[in-house]
């Protein structure tokens, strides 16, 4: 019994993982149609700044206000380098989708390998709290705290994102804008903003999916983006695309389904079955759980 | 200024100008012979004792540079039998090295473990290859553009994970399966004979060339043309856009796995990092750098590239590198770093990629000559 439960809160804290990294590349997707392969790096660029800080920002430390520090100056840099990408490199190409995966493709390339160049290729030690490296005893099951924190964050970044999206205007501009964007862009309101604002949002929340995600592994390496992001691909295309609640749900149902066929089958069958998950939704329902039909 | 022209190609007055004109200069001439030429120069090169310093390591005819070159060859193949995915049908497929990897993977298992011969094990490989691409192709070809991309990602995942996880101690896992030689011919081991894996790389790079540009000029291949420029048109043809894409797709899995037959036999064995997106996303790198949709441009764009993945990592830790500052000799160190900037100015400044670049210096170097002639 203890096992299922430990399974199921673990299961759940993968499914935080994803959904974080997940929220920002389906409404990315969703608005502005651009298939972004440089998120794992927002990731990247997250965790490595929380390292940083963790170390050298002055008011910033391993432990309590000092790691809240690190992990606040971790998510603005992350923004900020998603903000920079989306004006710089993603702007001009508007419209122009499989140039933009092309730049995007090309953007992860180079950023691991700066990252790689800068901190070494080899996993580092992730400055973290004490308490996330214990357990809490629930129902008999120990759960570390480390994957407690990223559920706890998950969810207050879903109920962010959703409050954010119903009861503002901007939040208002881009469900309209997913649902058709034409439409919008002739009632003359400048949807272009909205994509800077959706990639800010997108890259605060895989950074901060790098930062917790960092201390719920105990290391950071600069290849920890990509293996992330192919199932975030998948949470997406399940999930269907531009829906955040679609997001969370296909990332509960793939981070069970990996913790607990791995625990029960073989260690990497969970990960096989995810991709069947994904061949039979497709065979199914293209469009994904909740979403609007992907096309390009 | 004055113009210097040989009084043959002078326009008379009154005429036509000679700009506006199709001015076969001796460069058109030659230009058709060109591959020719490049092949003739690939055959010869084993025999050469060359020594290009800075270029190559060793001469030319040492089992070092062939390797490399043999190396150089295969990618210059994948990336033509990419390409007729991604340039000519429109097809954005980040799974290629799935098929790729069916093939390595393939004839390693089937010689090493299975002891089977070369010549039962490659053909194996790679009908192995083109049925796994047949079959992978049918579900994720039920969603276009980016879907597809992201569709095809997650299958070569799963090959990704089954390799590394080592079900039933087939793969080797993270350490990679060696070749047992005993199943190749002898005329293909040893450091010696890495001239007739030359031989073999080149012969590979000349039947997938030829596939293509047979596929591409077909009835067929101006099927996918047309899907690629307007799937919607093809449908209202009459003509079923599923069953053509399924056919570029399956054809290019081949093409991808019997490359994967020929990088076995010249690395002599399989590691697991051909399985990872990377190696897709650098087929993708080495078409758009080329020119996607071009004759020659991926064949080129992929010798290029692998050339530069080898030779950067030297030319990196050399010491007109080292003595730079740091912040920029650790980033020059990187290969990546410099083929994924290269490549993210390629997309901005050359679309075209290096086929394209050609016509582009053309167009800029005729403006020029016309813009003098206005002022003369």
């Amino acid at each position: 019994m203890d096992a299922i439960i430990l399974l199921t809160l673990t299961g759940l804290g993968l499914a935080a993982l994803y959904f974080l990294v997940a929220s920002g590349l389906s409404l990315v997707f969703g608005l502005a149609d651009v298939l972004n392969f440089a998120h794992g790096l927002f990731l990247g660029v997250g965790a490595y700044a929380t390292w940083w800080a963790a170390g050298n920002l002055p008011g910033a430390g391993p432990d309590g206000l000092g790691f809240v520090v690190a992990v606040a100056f971790g998510v603005a840099a992350g923004t900020l380098m998603a903000v920079l990408v989306e004006l710089v490199l993603i702007r001009p190409l508007y419209s122009r989708t499989i140039e933009q995966v092309l730049v995007t493709v090309g953007l992860s390339l180079a950023g691991v390998a700066l990252l790689q160049a800068t901190w070494g290729a080899d996993a580092r030690p992730f400055p973290r709290p004490e308490w996330t490296r214990q357990v809490t005893p629930i129902l008999g099951a120990q759960v570390p705290n480390g994957g407690l924190l990223l559920i706890v964050a998950a969810t207050l970044v879903l109920g962010a994102i959703l409050a954010f999206l119903r009861w503002t205007r901007y939040g208002l501009i881009i469900r309209a804008g997913v649902e058709n964007r034409e439409m919008v862009t002739a009632l003359g309101i400048d949807v272009r903003k909205a994509f800077t604002l959706v990639f800010a949002i997108g890259g605060a929340a895989a950074a901060l999916a790098g930062a917790l995600g960092s201390v719920y592994f105990g290391t950071v390496s600069p290849q920890q983006g990509g293996s992330l992001l192919i199932f975030a691909f998948i949470v997406v295309v399940i999930g269907g695309m531009g829906s955040v609640v679609g997001s969370a749900y296909a990332a509960v149902a793939v981070g069970l389904l990996q913790q607990f066929v791995n625990y029960y089958g073989t260690s990497g069958l969970g990960d096989i079955c995810v991709v069947a998950l994904l061949a039979v939704v497709l065979l199914l329902r293209p469009q994904g759980i909740a979403g609007k039909v992907a096309t390009a | 200024m004055t113009e210097v022209k040989s009084p043959e190609t002078a326009a008379p007055p009154a005429a036509v100008p000679s700009e506006l004109t199709e001015e076969p200069g001796r460069w058109h001439r030659v230009r058709p012979y060109l591959p020719l030429v490049a092949l003739v120069v690939a055959l010869i090169l084993p025999y050469s004792t060359l020594h290009l310093p800075g270029i190559f390591e060793g001469a030319l005819n040492s089992p070092g540079t062939l390797q490399l070159l043999a190396v150089c060859l295969v990618f210059g193949g994948l990336a033509a039998g990419y390409d007729l995915l991604f340039g000519r049908t429109g097809m954005l497929s980040f799974g290629h090295a799935l098929y790729f990897a069916a093939g390595v993977y393939g004839t390693d298992i089937l010689i090493t473990h299975a002891g089977l011969p070369l010549w039962q094990a490659a053909p194996l490989a790679i009908v192995g290859g083109t049925i796994l691409a047949g079959l992978i192709g049918a579900v994720a070809l039920r969603t276009v553009g980016i879907a597809f991309a992201m569709v095809t990602l997650a299958f070569a995942q799963v090959g990704a994970i089954l390799v590394a996880r080592d079900f039933g101690g087939l793969t080797g896992g993270e350490e990679g399966l060696p070749l047992d030689v005993s199943g190749v011919p002898a005329g293909l081991v040893g450091v010696a004979n890495t001239v007739n894996l030359y031989w073999l790389a080149l012969a590979y790079l000349v039947v997938v060339v030829f596939v293509v540009h047979r596929v591409s000029g077909s009835p067929t291949g101006r099927v996918l043309a047309g899907l690629r420029d307007d799937e919607r048109r093809i449908g209202v043809l009459g003509l079923d856009p599923y069953r053509f894409k399924l056919v570029a797709f399956t054809l290019a899995g081949g093409l991808a796995a019997a490359g994967g037959v020929v990088y076995c036999l010249i690395v002599g064995g399989a590691s697991p990092h051909i399985t990872s997106s990377e190696l897709t996303l650098s087929l993708l790198v080495m078409v758009v750098l080329g020119g996607p949709g071009t004759r020659w441009g991926p064949v080129l764009g992929g010798i290029l590239y692998m050339y530069l993945d080898h030779r950067l990592v030297s030319v990196g830790s050399s010491g007109a590198v080292d003595a730079l500052p740091g912040f920029l000799s650790r980033p020059l160190s990187q290969p990546l770093f410099v083929l994924g900037t290269v490549f993210i100015l390629a997309v901005y400044f050359f679309p075209g990629g290096l086929a394209g670049l050609a016509s582009r210096v053309a167009l800029l170097r005729d403006s020029l000559r016309l813009g003098s002639r206005r002022q003369s």
